[in-house]
């Protein structure tokens, strides 16, 4: 029970967790390959499986440059 | 071949996103001229993306405040675009990440002159707009600091012998309407505004495009800063050339603004050759001539 509190608390002065605008969702598409990207919620990323690059989420604000995506195949 | 060096020009906006409120008079200039234009276009926008937004002037204007419904933005510099508000993303304009007929407009102030492909930057917005869709830019063209360009050249071929590309080159009002038609805009507009602004001196000026992000990125610019020598002479000739009778240099920026729609049945178009149900000279009211002897009498 205490460990869940710890987590509600954390999430909530998580300046990573500001909700990333849904409307943004809506048009985004991975810049390399032009396809869809799911959205992770918990790792706050927009991944593109195509692509193998998952594109950060910082303070809400997708980044969609390939060189600050995190390379999927790299572990 | 690449020109620019896109990751320098990244950093020239981080850098510059700082205290970019203290220089961006030129944005807001050109902010406010092209909330007018797109305020006097008589319809709503659902969807629209400001591209190089900057921090957010064309965005936030009040003039469009219900003309754009939903006015995403984005910048090359993650640093620019957490300083605006609303629904926002960092990109690069040549890897435009946005899906196909997703937008009823794409704008863009000051931003697209530092692409290295501009055509190809420009048919990526096409493809981004919805039929009917709306592109209005503004890019720099190719008058801009030409006064700062004669002086750090004479300057440098005195001194050094040798010319190297202080200032990056830019678009010409004469391609920007081919450019804009290659790339598949339907009734594509062109016009120029030149602009001179004023400044107490020529480090005041530099100071100014620094200030802007808006230095060099030429990626085959000399990779030595300019020498003291050399740039103390050029402010010498600019203020020798241009120097204005209260002491100040004036610095011309010429700023194109390239407008067109995405291809829509709506729009008018030429008719087919031939098609033509009234004579021209019937329209006219003179008797039609000939054109010429036919070959076969």
């Amino acid at each position: 029970m205490t460990t869940s509190q710890h987590d509600t608390e954390a999430t909530k002065e998580n300046p990573a967790h500001i909700e990333v605008d849904p409307k943004l969702l809506e048009i985004l598409v991975c810049p390399v390959s032009k396809t869809t990207l799911s959205y992770d919620k918990d790792a706050q990323e927009l991944v593109s499986e195509k692509a193998r690059l998952a594109y950060p989420i910082r303070d809400g604000i997708p980044i969609m440059l390939p060189e600050e995506a995190r390379n999927l195949d790299a572990g | 071949m690449l020109l620019f060096d896109r990751l320098l020009v990244q950093h020239h906006r981080n850098r510059a996103a700082q205290n970019f409120e203290k220089h961006d008079f030129l944005i807001h200039h050109i902010a406010q001229e092209m909330a007018e234009r797109l305020s006097a276009i008589d319809r709503v926008f659902p969807k629209g993306l400001d591209l190089g937004s900057h921090q957010g002037a064309l965005v936030a204007h009040p003039l469009l405040k219900d003309k754009v419904e939903t006015f995403f933005q984005c910048d090359l510099s993650p640093k620019m675009v957490a300083k605006a508000h609303g629904p926002r993303f960092a990109a690069d304009e040549e890897r435009l990440p946005v899906a196909e007929e997703s937008l009823n407009l794409v704008t863009s102030v000051l931003s697209l002159h530092w692409t290295n492909d501009l055509p190809g930057a420009l048919i990526q917005i096409n493809r981004s707009l919805k039929p009917d869709g709306l592109f209005l830019g503004a890019v720099l063209g190719g008058a801009t600091l030409h006064e700062l360009r004669t002086s750090l050249s004479e300057a440098e071929v005195e001194l050094e012998g040798g010319l190297s590309p202080r200032v990056s080159p830019m678009v010409d009002l004469r391609d920007a309407g081919s450019l804009l038609q290659r790339a598949g805009f339907g009734l594509p507009v062109t016009d120029s505004e030149p602009l001179t602004v004023r400044y107490k001196s020529p480090f005041h000026l530099m100071q100014e495009l620094r200030g802007m992000g808006e230095t060099n990125a030429v990626l085959d610019r000399r990779k030595t800063p300019l020498r003291r020598k050399t740039l103390l002479r050029a402010v010498e000739i600019y203020q020798e050339k241009y120097g204005l009778e209260d002491g100040r240099i004036p610095a011309t920026f010429e700023v194109i603004y390239l407008t067109g729609w995405a291809p829509h049945e709506s729009q008018q178009k030429p008719l087919a050759p031939g098609s033509a149900r009234t004579r021209l000279a019937d329209a006219l009211k003179v008797p039609e001539q000939s054109a010429g002897e036919k070959t076969s009498q």
